[in-house]
């Protein structure tokens, strides 16, 4: 089966996106597929490059760049959204007369399209937060 | 983008119009689904029946209208908009003048809308 993830919270407050990263994992642990996660609103934040976390509290970037890297799935970040939560790529950056990017590049600056393209395209579509 | 293939879609509004960013990422939402000609409805619950008060004013927080919003729907070929008619009441909102035309559905009648459609998206 074909998955897509929608995350609408901030990986800083509740532990939604979290969650969504622990689901993405299930699934493809299970054989599945997922075709994008795809973040909005304040769900854009889980791309942020220089947030630190306490010591001892694990953060989500981790799950997402495992997602990523070792099974390549897609991390879509609305660029409306992105760009109003202080997230953005080298070209956005520049675009914007920004100093420097401030998103990881696991993370891909897309648009609501490919969030409709996602979810025409998958079997399920699973909303994390809101 | 790869052929969109065309999907039935519910979006689910549960967030009052002004406290958060749900509102206008989900009328985003809406609104792109039906550019890349989606079949979608939407259906305001709980709280989220507030974003249909009549007479609201985004700008006076200094933000945009999410009734002025709504009022657009129409022009986006948005088939039908439905509301948790338990959440009406427990507002006590006349909905005679919401901006956009609604049907009222109990909580059984909430039940079958949901199991209709391709995809649910919460908001």
């Amino acid at each position: 089966m074909i998955y897509s993830l929608l995350v609408l919270s901030s990986p800083f407050s509740g532990h939604c996106s979290r969650t969504a990263a622990a689901f993405a994992h299930c699934v493809i642990t299970r054989g599945h597929t997922v075709r994008r996660v795809f973040f909005l609103d304040a769900g854009t934040l889980a791309s942020a490059a220089n947030s630190v976390s306490a010591q001892d509290e694990d953060t989500s970037m981790k799950d997402w760049a495992e997602l990523a890297n070792q099974h390549g799935v897609e991390l879509a970040i609305c660029i409306t959204s992105a760009l109003k939560h202080g997230m953005l790529d080298q070209v956005e950056a520049d675009r914007n007369e920004r100093p420097f990017p401030t998103i990881d590049s696991l993370f891909m600056m897309s648009g609501l399209g490919q969030l409709v393209d996602a979810y025409a395209n998958s079997d399920r579509l699973i909303t994390f937060g809101g | 983008m790869t052929a969109v293939t065309k999907k039935t879609i519910l979006i689910v509004l549960r967030h009052s119009p002004y406290g958060s960013g749900l509102a206008k990422a989900a009328l985003n939402t809406a609104l792109a689904s039906a550019a890349f000609d989606q079949s979608l409805d939407l259906l305001f619950m709980g709280n989220g029946v507030l974003q249909l008060q009549p007479d609201q004013d985004g700008r006076v927080k200094g933000v945009k209208d999410v009734g002025r919003q709504l009022a657009s729907l129409p022009l986006y070929d948005i088939n039908h908009v439905y509301v948790d008619a338990q959440a009406v009441e427990r507002y006590n909102m006349d909905l005679s003048k919401s901006p956009v035309e609604i049907r009222r559905l109990d909580g059984p009648e909430i039940r079958q809308l949901m199991i209709c459609y391709d995809h649910l998206l919460g908001f």
